[in-house]
């Protein structure tokens, strides 16, 4: 049987070059990094050189790269960090409601250690306003994070115009870059964010390394105490070999980029105009400023998780939502936030490309997938509808001490 | 030891470690020192009240001398000036 990987934004094989270049540092070059001699000073090196290879895929400087052990971390890192650096200046954080969990239950966090934290809604097409951000901004305010790309429907956010109001208000704003370093080109001076996290296995790294782009001059406070690893701002004995992979998968990306997106934006717009073509069948997040390889649907009457099983059992491996939604059987809140009905938000399903697809496979999938669609909906109870009980669209902020909404 | 506390002194050099912990303001301060000659002034901001208590003694095992502190909201700065 033909087996078709569509979830690229779980996860990426890790590429042969990146391979490689990590063998030595699981073997023979086990040094501790922190050690004084020989074997210490290559660890060294090699984790300083993957510093300046990542930071050259943003335009940062490598002083300005943090590598975390995942994008999740960075994420904690910069939400937590900062809001607990600039407490004296403002308690009051805006996030959107596009964001992944890791920021998410960041902000929640912080909201039970006294912070009021504002959840931003997004369009019908997952685009954050940035008048919006504009009228959430207060005198307290101290950090805005936004999403750079959703993994879950694809769309880019305005996140230079959001830098431009949050400037004039001197207020921070951090990214979650995680669904787009190395997939499409980012320069962080150019875009003017303060922080922007990323994770390697999301460009054909490893998992295990992420990084998080911290603006030079920024105090931010540690997530995790103990040794001088990461200028004393990320203790703990890094990962060298997962460090150094990183460092070769943004150099290969960086090389690639251009080819790389042009191979899958092809196969994706085959892909959408495919299954657009089936009745009922909606693509969520931005028809334009999306990820070049990402195409993201509901299904109505169908069940996100019926569909990813029968596709499965075709070999074809896709996604229904954000992991944690798929697993709680939730309607995405990202797409509820955008207005979806959550009946609808059910039937989530998302096809992820990578470099490895070909249009072979987009012709087995367009062949498949229909025929999954109509026999669900052949059995589906869903089909004569269910009851509304979505979350609105709305912009909400809570404290620890009120709720509004 | 008595803490001495000094206003307004311009450094040549300053390095900025709020937040971050021992041992960083000992690294920082090496680090530092040896991009200044003689007689130029390190300024160093810290949170860190041990650094209180070890930058001082760093400095008179090393032969630096420590000018003083001053106090600020946040944070402590430091003032160092090299020595040899």
């Amino acid at each position: 049987m033909r087996k078709c990987y569509f979830d690229y934004v779980a996860t990426n094989p890790l590429h042969p070059g990146v391979f490689e270049a990590m063998l030595p540092y699981f073997k023979e070059e086990f040094g501790n990094p922190l050690s004084l001699y020989e074997a210490g000073m290559k660890a060294r090196n090699a984790i300083e050189d993957a510093r300046a290879r990542t930071a050259a895929l943003i335009n940062s400087r490598p002083s300005e790269i943090v590598f975390t052990c995942s994008g999740a971390e960075a994420n904690n890192f910069a939400v937590r960090g900062i809001a607990l650096a600039k407490q004296n200046e403002g308690k009051h954080v805006i996030v959107s409601r596009m964001e992944h969990h890791s920021i998410l239950n960041s902000a929640r966090f912080l909201e039970k250690s006294g912070f009021a934290v504002t959840y931003l809604p997004a369009d019908k097409h997952g685009v954050v306003d940035p008048d919006v951000v504009k009228k959430a901004i207060t005198k307290e305010t101290v950090l805005i994070s936004v999403i750079h790309a959703s993994s879950e429907v694809g769309t880019i956010e305005p996140v230079k115009e959001i830098v431009k109001i949050a400037r004039e208000r001197n207020v921070i704003v951090h990214t979650d870059a995680v669904a787009s370093a190395g997939n499409i080109p980012i320069d962080v001076k150019e875009m003017g964010v303060d922080l922007l996290s990323m994770a390697a296995h999301q460009f054909y790294g490893p998992k295990g390394a992420g990084a998080l782009y911290i603006r030079e001059g920024l105090r931010i406070v540690p997530l995790i105490y103990g040794g001088i690893q990461e200028g004393g701002r990320r203790a703990g004995t890094e990962n060298v070999p997962a460090i150094v992979g990183m460092g070769m998968a943004a150099e290969l990306a960086r090389q690639e980029m251009k080819e790389r997106m042009e191979h899958v934006k092809e196969l994706r717009d085959r892909l959408i105009s495919g299954i657009r073509s089936v009745d009922n069948v909606y693509l969520t997040g931005h028809p334009a400023d999306r990820l070049p390889g990402h195409a993201s649907f509901t299904v109505e009457y169908i069940e996100g998780e019926s569909m990813l099983l029968l596709l499965a059992s075709k070999g074809i491996y896709v996604a229904s939502g954000s992991a944690c939604s798929s697993k709680a059987l939730k309607a995405s809140p990202v797409l509820l936030s955008m207005g979806v009905p959550s009946s609808l938000a059910q039937g989530s399903i998302v096809f992820t490309l990578g470099k490895e697809n070909t249009g072979e496979d987009i012709d087995y999938l367009l062949a498949e997938f229909p025929p999954i669609i109509k026999r669900l909906r052949e059995i589906s109870p869903f089909s004569r509808g269910w009851d509304e009980n979505g979350q609105g669209n709305k912009c909400y902020t809570t404290s620890s001490e009120e709720k509004t909404e | 030891m008595t803490l001495k506390f000094v206003e307004r002194i311009k450094a040549d050099v300053t390095t900025d470690i709020v937040y971050m912990m021992c041992p960083m303001h000992l690294l920082k301060l090496e680090e530092k020192i040896k991009e200044l000659d003689k007689g130029q002034i390190l300024e160093i901001l810290t949170d860190y009240d041990g650094a209180l208590e070890d930058i001082p003694g760093w400095c008179e095992k090393t032969g630096n001398e420590f000018l003083g502190i001053e106090e600020t909201e946040d944070f402590y700065k430091l003032y160092i000036k090299k020595g040899r």
